[in-house]
């Protein structure tokens, strides 16, 4: 695989200008996600009515490959549901390690499929799915409360 | 890059028939992602020539058995290989008694062994160990489970910008108190080589035992343990072109006498009963079950090879490889190199303009190009110069210029992709 085949336009066009990054002031819920072996470490700030995403923003130091995810995800869930976003998050885990084969079977992933090719490297699948175990992290962890989770 | 078995003209002068050199190692052969393998993640493991890959074949088709424990042949064939192997280990870093070599899992567990059976033995609450600001985790963890249970205290000897130890501020370190200096030859992670002869006779003058990590030393300069006058070093196999699962503790006896035994079991005892057990002699106390037999012997066919090479033509070639890389990388804009120390082994890690390292391993994994990105079990030196992680090429005897014209292409590939 040539490298460009991951490290796709789009890829490097959100890890150069991230979406909804930094702090929400509406914030109510933090959840942090750390991976050990590489050093990423990402917070990310959820903003939740009821069941409502109102907002989402991330923030931290992580790879492109962490980063265009974290960045494509919290522009794909803003406005969704809880439900709807964990579907999305379980679709996107599938994705990426493979189970899920996004050309040929049914999926709300969108544009996230770009990521596909993390499929394909072992050692980056974690990069690429620590921004959705923290999200999963944010919805289960108490108000403004903060879960420090390692994967 | 040209043929992998080109030889380089280049590299004559080192003295190292590198050709030759390269076509003992048959994984040099092949490529990765359809590239000619570069391999430059030496400092985590190295590979294995034909003549240690046979010496284990030639082991477990005609040698294998339990080793001293059977009267009949074969297990007394494999018991003389074994101590063979602990012979060229004594004699490759002179020590003066095969009873102070110890067959251990790795550097991991000979660190993990020194702090059961000397610091869990012998400090007390309030007692001293320093260690430095470049430690490999393996050398901090293990005394941090010692300060946790014995309330002892650790003390860090600093380093400056390059990745140098701060001498006086080491000499200052030092109280009634001090029990036990455990520092690293060699850093992984900035390839510092530290003036551990000057460091050991300054904790002598305070009659201290010192401890080296020689994980990254002993494949890369000549080691002699007697010439040092350190009181325990230990080692990898697997860095050293030998197998995984195998490693050394030397010790000197008399400190390995007293000491505690670190694992209960056979091989270890000389008489049990369910009253009392009397323990083996050294070596033998500190060996509890049954060894990785087969790992040893290769080790000790490593330690031919890389004699029969010679580590003064093997640190004269690497360091050759490390100023050519050096100055290769320095008119490449956005790279910060980690770790300038004036004596360095042949470890070159660095950070390339905002880029996280992970992208840069991927990109030039696709390029075959293998380097190691993290912080290479070393959080406090990232901590110390500011960075998550770094991007490390570590070089071989086996690596040529061509390599690093490789690496240093990739390197620029990475930037367009980035760019
Ligand atoms: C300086 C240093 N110390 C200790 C170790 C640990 O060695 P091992 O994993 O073989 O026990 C390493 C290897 O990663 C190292 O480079």
């Amino acid at each position: 695989m040539d490298p460009r085949e991951l490290y796709q336009e789009m890829i490097l066009e959100h890890n150069k200008k991230p979406r909804n990054f930094g702090v929400i002031a509406e914030a109510n819920r933090h959840a942090e996600g750390h991976n050990p072996v590489c050093g990423d470490h990402i917070t990310l700030h959820l903003h939740l009515e009821g069941e409502q995403i109102q907002g989402v923003s991330f923030e931290g130091h992580s790879c492109a490959i962490c980063k265009a995810s974290a960045s494509m995800m919290t522009a794909q869930v803003k406005g969704k549901t809880v439900a709807e976003a964990e579907t999305l998050i379980q679709e996107f885990r599938d994705m990426v390690t493979g189970k899920l084969d996004t050309k040929t079977q049914p999926h709300h992933l969108g544009r996230l499929t770009v990521l596909a090719g993390v499929s394909e490297l072992p050692s980056r699948v974690k990069c690429a799915v620590l921004p959705w175990h923290t999200l999963h992290s944010a919805f289960v962890a108490q108000e403004t409360a903060s879960t420090e989770k390692e994967f | 890059m040209s043929d992998a078995l080109h030889i380089s003209e280049k590299a004559l002068p080192g003295g190292l028939d590198i050709g030759g050199v390269r076509a003992d190692f048959p994984i040099l052969q092949r490529s990765i992602h359809g590239k000619p393998l570069v391999y430059l993640d030496n400092a985590a493991s190295s590979q294995m020539p034909q003549q240690v890959i046979d010496r284990l074949v030639h082991y477990q088709t005609h040698e294998h058995a339990n080793v001293h424990r059977g009267v009949h042949t074969l297990s007394q064939l494999a018991t003389t290989e074994y101590e063979n192997a602990r012979h060229k280990v004594m004699n490759f870093i002179g020590a003066a008694d095969a009873r102070e070599i110890i067959f251990v899992r790795g550097t991991t567990e000979g660190i993990n062994l020194v702090m059961h059976g000397y610091g869990r033995a012998f400090l007390k609450e309030g007692d001293e160990i320093i260690l430095s600001a470049m430690e490999h985790h393996a050398n901090i963890v293990p005394w941090q489970m010692l300060r946790d249970e014995k309330k002892v205290v650790l003390r860090i000897i600093p380093m400056d910008d390059t990745g140098e130890l701060l001498l006086d501020e080491y000499e200052k370190l030092f109280n009634a108190r001090t029990k036990l200096v455990a520092i690293t030859h060699v850093s992984n992670a900035l390839g510092t080589i530290n003036p551990v002869r000057e460091m050991i006779a300054t904790a002598r003058q305070h009659g201290v035992p010192v401890l080296l990590d020689g994980a990254q030393a002993a494949p890369h300069l000549p080691v002699n343990v007697q010439d040092l006058d350190c009181d325990f070093y230990v080692f990898s196999s697997h860095k050293m072109c030998g197998p995984t699962g195998v490693g050394i503790l030397y010790g000197k006896a008399a400190l390995l006498e007293k000491m505690q035994p670190y694992q209960g079991g056979g091989d270890m005892i000389l008489n049990v009963t369910f009253e009392r057990t009397t323990y083996n002699e050294i070596p033998y106390k500190f060996e509890a079950g049954t060894p990785a037999i087969a790992a040893g012997i290769g080790l000790g066919s490593a330690i031919d090879y890389i004699t029969g090479i010679g580590l003064e033509r093997i640190a004269a070639h690497e360091h050759a490889l490390l100023n050519y890389a050096t100055e290769a990388v320095r008119d490449i804009k956005g790279l910060r190199i980690i770790g300038t120390a004036r004596h360095k082994a042949a470890v070159l890690s660095f950070t390339l303009d905002e880029i996280h390292p992970h992208d840069i391993g991927t990109i030039l994994d696709h390029q075959g190009i293998a380097v190691r990105a993290g912080h290479h079990c070393a959080q406090p030196v990232m901590q110390r110069f500011g960075v998550a992680a770094t991007a490390r090429a570590s070089f071989a005897f086996y690596n040529t210029f061509e390599e690093v014209d490789a690496l240093v292409a990739g390197i620029h590939t990475v930037q367009k992709v980035f760019a």
